[in-house]
């Protein structure tokens, strides 16, 4: 018999609570991990079966092309960081870094931010969508301060102040757009709900519109992590547990991004609104080039990692600010390649840094030397993100700036600028990190392997071979955000 | 008696502005955390004169929350972490008082330019409500960037809140708006009292976030 969608969607925010609730009360941590990797692997379970099933959308929760492809990526990347997550903080617990203590709240902590990025995800409520941010927020603030060590207080000093009055403005426009749609929809839940809100999109008073999609992009853009609202990114990620790292670039960011989108689509639906698109591709341009050339100082290897994902989120927002069937496509490629990517970056981090006792880029040389598996796995990945074929990163690329040369030549000129001066970095680092003499010391990993090679090979594949169905669906998709 | 609501309406949210410019410009602690503590108790006056005009009886909740929570608890809890941590002396400013309320002075006017001609198809009252919590939204941002001392942050912080729950309590039937302010009390009460100050007390012996720069992982 098949389950209904009904039951699957309500598996999907189910299971990670009821995980949170089980690892909120488990002491031992090997139990811990063990129940966090089967909590997210049923989740992406049930997932999945929303593929093939489908709710019908409520006031609250709502399921369509363009969330479900998302929440397979984000359980299927959950899923993998907590196996990834498994092997990491055995380490770290024998390194003392963490105690047992902390790891349960680790644990739990990870749940709960499964559920707010499912809910997130979900949500038809554009309430809701605020209050599943703002969960997620507050445990990645928690999480980010979890090694309690002064620069990691001061990352979540930072993130918390950051993100909550970037929140605080997404809540102001979030209000904006109540207010917006209440003279023709009328006081209650419907007028929040935003299927309902994009049918009755055109009737909207323009000018509340635009003033709520400047809130809603510097706020939920702060999440982002477009320049100049980004400061609170590299230090989250380099102050972290790298699991968080992980799943912060490939997973928290391109929700933010999604729920931008959201709006997007619902500005583009009233004819009289200011187009969105020449916002998001100032910011995508601008974050593009200030985090390249960032790329170049950075001294921290997951700090400048941190900084290749803003590069990255700015060209995913530069193409869905180009906007257009293929822009669109694009941008859609782009995130979920991205996601991939970053997450096998970082999972290959977690380990170097684990095996080198440190994060600085100059104290680490000649991995490929000392390391094989794990250094050839990092220069994949840096070649991968870097975009260079035959990675999947490179067909989007490719497909942004030949459809960004194709309408608005001007534009390609920065975008390719940035594209190359963020090769150039990433090349230039790889070398010190990967060849050469390998530096001490040089501490065995006992490392998973399996989570950072899929994620390679799926972006390899990708790169190679678009399924048809995959295509079609992300077409379906990219002309809906249009 | 329509007169008489929106009247009423009108000088409750201007005192929420008037209070959150007193905000900027009080250099000592204690006296901070009770203009706040006037700051959630006018807020929470508003919130209930909405509640009574709109007939909407869960805005009580929300007014409620706001008097209990943000009017006494939270301000009798810094009271008490800021004599225990000893810092109720003089705090810093990173710019001059002067600059700050003109600046501050320069921002309301912004807010009331911007709301007021785009709300215009809005009723009277939604839109001088929303051009005042904008002022207080972003009054409560200036605070937070021209203060160095997380209490003084967090002040700012809530302060900033205030507006939003006015704004929301503004707009006429909104939903969800208790649930929204029950999660900011929990972000606020959870993260900020209960977490960061211990933690950051534990490890500097001080609150001054300008400490915490020296930090920074960038340093060679």
């Amino acid at each position: 018999m098949m389950p209904s969608g009904e039951s699957a969607m309500a598996a999907v925010l189910i299971i990670p609570a009821v995980a949170t609730l089980l690892l909120a009360v488990i002491s031992s941590y090997q139990a811990g991990s063990t129940i966090n990797v089967v909590a997210t692997a049923l989740t992406l379970c049930a997932s999945s079966l929303l593929v093939v099933v489908r709710p019908a959308p409520s006031l609250y929760l709502h399921v369509d092309d363009f969330n479900i492809f998302l929440v397979v990526l984000n359980t299927f990347v959950a899923f993998t960081t907590s196996v990834f997550s498994a092997s990491y903080i055995a380490h770290e617990l024998s390194s003392r870094r963490l105690t047992p203590g902390y790891l349960r709240f680790y644990h739990a902590m990870y749940q709960v931010l499964m559920l707010a990025m499912n809910v997130a995800l979900l949500a038809n409520n554009i309430g809701l969508m605020w209050v599943a941010i703002e969960l997620a927020t507050l445990t990645t603030v928690l999480m980010v301060g979890i090694y309690r060590t002064p620069a990691a207080l001061e990352a979540a000093w930072k993130y918390f102040i950051l993100g909550s009055v970037g929140i605080a403005l997404a809540l102001f426009g979030t209000i904006l757009i109540y207010l917006a749609a209440r003279p023709t929809m009328g006081q209650g839940m419907e007028s929040m709900a935003w299927t309902l809100l994009v049918s009755h999109a055109a009737a909207f008073d323009p000018a509340l519109l635009n003033l709520a999609f400047v809130f809603l992009l510097l706020g939920y853009g702060t999440k982002v992590g477009l320049a100049p609202l980004h400061a609170w990114l590299p230090d989250a990620h380099a102050e972290g547990p790298t699991p968080i790292s992980a799943v912060l670039s490939g997973l928290l960011l391109n929700v933010a991004l999604y729920v931008l989108l959201r709006f997007k689509i619902l500005l583009t639906a009233n004819a009289a609104a200011l187009a969105p698109g020449a916002l998001m591709i100032g910011m995508g341009l601008v974050s593009l080039i200030f985090a390249a050339l960032m790329l170049y100082r950075r001294r921290d290897i997951k700090r400048m990692f941190a900084y290749s994902s803003i590069e990255h989120m700015g060209i995913i927002t530069f193409a869905f600010g180009m906007g257009g069937p293929l822009a669109s496509f694009a941008g859609l490629f782009h995130m979920t390649m991205h996601s991939l990517t970053k997450s096998a970056i970082f999972f290959a981090v977690g380990h170097v840094s684990q095996a080198k006792g440190t994060q600085k880029i100059a104290e680490i040389r000649g991995l490929t030397e000392s390391h094989p598996v794990l250094g050839w796995g990092l220069v994949l990945g840096v070649i991968a993100i870097a975009g260079m074929p035959p990675f999947g990163i490179f067909m989007s690329e490719f497909l942004i700036i030949s459809s960004t040369f194709a309408r608005e030549p001007l534009l390609a000129i920065p975008l390719v600028l940035g594209l190359l001066i963020g090769i150039g970095a990433l090349v230039l680092r790889m070398q010190g990190l990967a060849f050469g003499p390998a530096s001490q010391p040089n501490t065995p990993v006992e490392a998973s392997y399996v989570p950072l090679f899929a994620h390679l090979a799926l972006v390899f594949a990708a790169g190679v071979f678009l399924p048809d169905a995959l295509v079609s669906w992300f077409r379906t998709v990219a002309t809906m955000i249009g | 008696m329509h007169g008489l609501a929106f009247d009423v309406a009108h000088l409750l949210s201007g005192s929420l502005v008037l209070i959150s410019l007193m905000l900027l410009y009080q250099d000592r602690l204690y006296s901070l955390l009770n203009i706040f503590a006037f700051h959630a108790v006018f807020l929470a006056f508003a919130v209930a004169w909405q509640a009574f005009i709109q007939r909407a009886p869960h805005l009580y909740v929300t007014a409620a929350i706001a008097l209990a929570f943000k009017g006494i608890v939270i301000p009798v809890a810094l009271h008490r972490m800021v004599q225990r941590l000893g810092i109720h002396r003089q705090i810093e400013t990173v710019v001059g008082i002067g600059p700050t309320m003109l600046f501050g002075i320069g921002l309301v006017a912004l807010s009331i330019m911007v709301m007021l001609p785009v709300t215009e198809q809005a009723d009277a009252l939604t839109q001088e409500d929303l051009a005042f919590a904008l002022s207080v939204v972003l009054l409560g941002l200036l605070m937070m960037v021209t203060r160095r001392n997380a209490v003084s942050q967090i002040v700012g912080f809530m302060s900033l809140e205030n507006g939003l729950i006015l704004a929301a309590a503004g707009a006429k039937g909104m939903p969800l708006v208790v649930e929204i302010s029950i999660a900011f009390s929990v972000l606020i009460a959870l993260i900020v009292i209960g977490i960061f100050l211990f933690r950051i007390r534990e490890r500097f012996d001080t609150v001054d976030v300008h400490v915490l720069d020296r930090f920074r992982g960038e340093q060679p």
